[in-house]
This record gives structure tokens, C-alpha cells and sequence, in this order.
């Protein structure tokens, strides 16, 4: 893993870098268009799906595939209406259910992860560096291996359609990313300040939650936004999980979209597709910074 | 302090104060220990399934290799290597080879850097999600923009979505489209590299090719390495795609039925559990191997500055 860690200090000069273009020598105008050209052209082709999914979620059902011009040359509004009630429940249980899941999981992985970081990067203690081997071991860990005695697990406590096989790993620091990546961070941060809150009397835990903790908001957004990210999006769990549609996360109820037969409600799934990207657009162009960050160091995806 | 460190156990203030300190470690890495129980436990529990037949109900019975000995008789499972092999080795190159490539660009100074990363990034956080694999389908559909699109050169597009020769191509296409990630990767470890390496170069009349070949490529490949290895485990374990493609069947005609698919359904439609854990357990030993060849081949290519 010797991928470059930003370190706070770095970090700020890196990022006015980020911002300034750099001139290489030789670089003429034509050339400089020509990039432009060929990097708009790329962009054009990678955004156009998406676009055209939100202008036909836009459009009336029998324009989607007939009329290919993105502006919509007739309106229906009413997808987002219609679509937001199509499935046994409306679109307000599921979204609302996904936003539990979501806002649950950040604080548990937040608050798991903080304390593990915070103990390996800081407190010296009998058989640390075991477990942080042991730690970065479960991070290349493929999932699907532990799934089954997981299930078994969680049926035989009475989990099976409850949110806790998908809460409670998170709030026992089972993603590893986080915690290099927060040990990453902490780790850059100079020592002298554990040590001037020693000699100030706090122990450990005051000290890392009045001195350490302040300073890590970057790496907290950072993991923040990647669990909502990736939480937000999470089918298979769910999928496994949950039998109940009440208890639906938004991708399951989308998927029903597909199941019933009639398929020909493309405006809607549309318009529900729009709503449930939404807030993953959303938080990316807030918090794009502390993404780009965040996977130049763990190359977290 | 290393000579305290060796004593174990003992008495005295030092022990104490070693004791003192393990415990609020300790205490710290609380929520973790659990956590471990969590991923520790079932992880040899798994193994142990595999060797079992067991189906949720009844107590697991112990089979030795039969499960193994099935699966490799097994047309269905043989299917699901296929299609997870050739996705993961047509899309991983192709992917990298686009981010390498996109990022060389960014790297060489456009104005708007930032817009551009993130219309390039963006894709690859949508790319596992239910609504951007509906999207696909849809645009790959008989008469979706893409078959639109071929039809203005006189083309006549396949029907993607139900062509068994082709339902996997559009999968592939999916995933090179989140090539936006291990972009922002490879962009970092672009900007790490002096750019007076570069002006030497030219002083010298090295062509771009030979600049890329000797400068670029040997300094960036331990980034190309991490973001090989991430991606091809990643690859492996493609379930969402190939779920929604066809409604969890993984068709058409299996061509689209993942390993972890395939894996899913024998585990939680059949509930072979056992089964279910032999297939785990050799995804994780082909994934284990292809790491380590990745590792070990890494001698040859992978260059660390040091």
C-alpha cells in the first residue's frame, strides 16, 4: 500500500495544485485544443446516458425510444408522480427506509472505525501490530466468502427482515478501508499534540476526542461519503435480507419495476431511476474534494 | 522502552503501567474485536460448510470433496467461470487502459481539470447501482440509443439485451464506463512524478512513446499494480449487474450468470449452503492465485523508488 498518503500538511499545497493547471513546456495552442476537444468528447459520450435517462423520465412513454433529441419535445411531468406510487408502497416508505440505513450506517462507521484508527495509529499496546495485519487482511478479504455462516448467523438470532444484519457490522468497524484510511490520516498529524495533551493531564480518551477527533473532519467526510455512497447503492444485502417490501431499500424497489411483466412504464422507472441517483450526484459535487482525496490515498472505490 | 516491551507479565511499576496501557488499547479497539468475531468466525465456518451438505434445516453432513466434485460436473457452475473470467479479463484491461490513458491527458495541463475529473469520476460511483444497470438496459435495447446510434453508419445493432453473444459485451461496457476511479488513482501518481524528468527527456530528443515507456510507465507502476489487483478482485465479484440484467436468472441463455450469481442462487433460492460455501471458498483460492501472480509477476514490472 504505498500508494501517496496526503498528509494534512501537503494537503493544502496539493490542493491549490489540483486547481492550477500545469504548463507543460511544448504545449502549443493547437495541441492545448485539441485536448479539449477530444476530453469534451469523452466527457459528451459518458454523460449522455444519463442525460437521456432524465430527459425520458421526462417524456411520455411513447416518445422514449421514437424521438431521440434529449430536449423533450412534449412533456409528462407526471412520471415522477405516477412512478413515485406504481409499487406496493410509494417511493416515500423506501426512500425514507434507504435514508435510515444510510444515516445508521455513517454513524456507526464513524464511530467504530474512529476508535479502532485512533488505536493503532496512536496507543502502543501488547500484539498491535498483529492486529493491524490482521486488519488489512479482512480489507482484500472478498466478502462473499464469510456471506453464508453470516446468514446462518442472522437467521438463527431472528435478524432475517430486520435492518440489523445490515447495520450492526458497521457499527463493529468491519470496513477496514475506514480504518486505514483514518489511521492514514492520524498518522500525519504531529505527535507533539498527543503529547502536549498528556503533559496537559487528559488520558486517552479525552485526548482523542477533544484533540484528535477536531482534526480528522476530512477523513471523516471522506468516509462519510463513500458509506453513503456505497450503502445508498447496496443491493445484494438488502436483497438477501430483506423479504418484507415494507422494509424495501430504494435499488429493491427499482428492481420491481423489471418484475412486473407489463414493462412498458419506462417513463416512470425513469423518473424514479433520476430520484434514487439523485443524492449520490448530490453529495459528489459536495463533497468531491474529499472523495478525490480519499481514494488517491486508500484507492478506495 | 523495547527491553520493558520484552518482559511479559511481571510485577513493578512498569508492568503496571503496561497494563494500564494495553487496556485503554484495548478498549479502543473494543467495537473491532466484535467486529472480528464477525468476520473470523464465519470465515472458517465456511470452510467447514463446504465440506458439508446442508441446507438450513438439517444439521450440516459432512461429504468431504463431494461438493467440489460437483461443482466441477457441473455445466451451470463451469458457465458462471466462464462468463466471470471473460469479464474480468476483457473489462480490467480495458478499463485501466482507458483510465491510464484519460489521465495522461488530464495530466499534461487542460484548464477546467476539475470539471473534467468529475464528469469523468461520476460514472464510476453510479456504475453498481440498480438504476444505472436499468439504464443500460434500456440503452442497449432493440431499439435503444445505441442501436440508433450504429443504425446512422448503416449498422445494424444485435438485440443486446436478449442476444446471448452479446449481453455480456454490454456488461463490459458498463464497467469501462466507471473507469473514473482508478483514474483519479493513476492522475495522483501521475502528479508525483517530477515533471524535470520529462525536460530532461526532451533535451535529450526522446519521443513521447519512449518518454512514456521510460519514464512514465516504470515510475506509475506501483499504481498500476495496486489498481490491477483492486479491480481484478473487484471484477471477480460482479453480482449486480448480471442480477438485474435479467431478473436474477442471469440470462440470456447463462451468459450473463456471474459467479457470484450463480453463487446466490444456489445459496439463497436452493439454499445449498454447503455447495454455496465450496463455490466461495474457490472464488477466494482463485482469487487468492490470481493476486499472487500478480504479486510475483510484479517483480519483473513493478518498479519502487527506493
Amino acid at each position: 500500500m504505498s500508494i501517496n498518503t496526503a498528509s494534512p500538511r501537503r494537503a493544502g499545497k496539493r490542493e491549490r495544485d489540483d486547481e492550477a493547471p500545469i504548463e507543460r513546456f511544448g504545449s502549443t495552442r493547437r495541441s492545448r485544443f485539441t485536448r479539449h476537444l477530444l476530453l469534451s468528447l469523452v466527457g459528451l459520450v459518458m454523460m449522455y446516458p444519463l442525460l437521456w435517462m432524465l430527459s425520458s423520465s421526462l417524456k411520455p412513454n411513447s416518445l422514449i425510444f421514437d424521438d431521440l433529441r434529449l430536449w423533450p419535445t412534449e412533456w409528462a411531468p407526471s412520471n415522477y408522480a405516477d412512478g413515485w406510487t406504481a409499487l406496493d408502497y410509494d417511493f416515500g416508505v423506501y426512500f425514507t427506509n434507504s435514508l435510515v440505513i444510510v444515516v445508521l450506517s455513517i454513524i456507526g462507521n464513524l464511530f467504530s472505525c474512529s476508535l479502532a484508527a485512533y488505536g493503532f495509529a496512536r496507543l502502543d499496546f501488547t500484539g498491535r501490530k498483529l492486529f493491524f495485519v490482521l486488519m488489512l487482511g479482512t480489507m482484500m478479504l472478498p466478502g462473499h466468502v464469510l456471506l453464508v455462516p453470516q446468514y446462518i448467523l442472522f437467521s438463527k438470532l431472528g435478524w432475517l427482515n430486520t435492518y440489523y444484519p445490515l447495520l450492526v457490522p458497521n457499527f463493529l468497524a468491519t470496513n477496514a478501508f475506514f480504518i486505514f484510511l483514518m489511521v492514514q490520516f492520524m498518522r500525519s498529524l504531529p505527535k507533539e499534540l498527543d503529547d502536549a495533551a498528556r503533559i496537559d493531564g487528559c488520558g486517552p480518551f479525552r485526548t482523542f476526542w477533544k484533540v484528535i477527533m477536531p482534526l480528522c473532519t476530512p477523513a471523516f467526510a471522506t468516509t462519510a461519503i463513500f458509506t453513503f455512497i456505497s450503502v445508498w447503492n447496496e443491493f445484494f444485502g438488502p436483497l438477501i435480507y430483506l423479504t418484507d417490501p415494507e422494509l424495501y431499500t430504494v435499488p429493491l424497489a427499482l428492481r420491481q419495476f423489471v418484475d412486473s411483466e407489463g414493462q412498458s412504464q419506462w417513463g416512470q422507472m425513469f423518473a424514479m431511476s433520476v430520484l434514487s441517483l439523485a443524492p449520490i450526484i448530490g453529495f459528489f459535487i459536495a463533497g468531491q474534494k474529499y472523495l478525490v482525496k480519499g481514494i488517491a490515498t486508500t484507492g478506495l472505490k | 522502552m523495547p527491553a520493558a516491551r520484552e518482559r511479559r507479565g511481571g510485577r513493578g511499576p512498569a508492568a503496571g503501567r503496561r497494563r494500564h496501557r494495553d487496556r485503554a488499547g484495548y478498549l479502543f479497539l473494543l467495537p473491532w474485536f466484535l467486529g472480528m468475531l464477525l468476520v473470523v468466525i464465519p470465515f472458517f465456518a465456511s470452510l467447514y460448510l463446504a465440506f458439508t451438505d446442508y441446507n438450513l434445516l438439517n444439521d450440516p453432513k459432512w461429504i468431504g470433496f463431494e461438493n467440489f466434485r460437483e461443482m466441477f460436473a457441473d455445466p451451470l457452475y463451469l458457465q458462471s467461470l466462464k462468463v466471470t473470467f471473460t469479464y474480468t479479463f476483457v473489462s480490467v484491461p480495458l478499463s485501466l487502459a482507458a483510465a491510464l490513458l484519460v489521465a495522461m491527458v488530464l495530466n499534461r495541463g487542460v484548464k477546467g481539470l476539475p470539471v473534467y475529473r468529475a464528469v469523468f469520476y461520476l460514472p464510476s460511483l453510479l456504475g453498481a447501482s440498480v438504476a444505472v444497470v436499468l439504464l443500460w438496459r434500456e440503452i442497449f435495447g432493440r431499439e435503444g440509443i445505441v442501436n440508433a446510434f450504429l443504425g446512422w453508419f448503416g449498422v445494424q445493432g444485435p438485440s443486446w439485451t436478449t442476444d446471448p453473444d452479446y449481453a455480456l459485451s454490454m456488461l463490459i461496457v458498463l464497467h469501462v464506463w466507471t473507469f473514473g476511479s482508478p483514474m483519479v488513482i493513476f492522475l495522483a501518481g501521475l502528479r508525483q512524478i517530477p515533471t524535470m524528468y520529462y525536460e530532461a527527456a526532451a533535451v535529450d530528443g526522446a519521443s513521447r512513446w519512449r518518454q512514456f515507456r521510460s519514464i512514465t510507465l516504470p515510475l506509475l507502476s506501483p499504481i498500476i499494480f495496486f489498481n490491477l489487483i483492486q479491480s481484478l478482485i473487484a471484477s471477480f465479484q460482479t453480482f449486480t449487474q448480471g442480477f438485474v440484467m435479467n431478473n436474477g436468472s442471469g440470462g440470456p441463455a447463462n451468459s450473463t450468470l456471474f459467479y457470484n450469481l450463480y453463487l446466490y442462487q444456489q445459496g439463497f433460492n436452493q439454499f445449498h449452503m454447503g455447495y454455496a460455501s465450496a463455490m466461495a471458498w474457490t472464488l477466494l483460492i482463485v482469487i487468492a492465485v490470481f493476486t499472487g501472480l500478480t504479486f510475483l509477476s510484479g517483480k519483473y514490472w513493478v518498479h519502487y523508488d527506493n
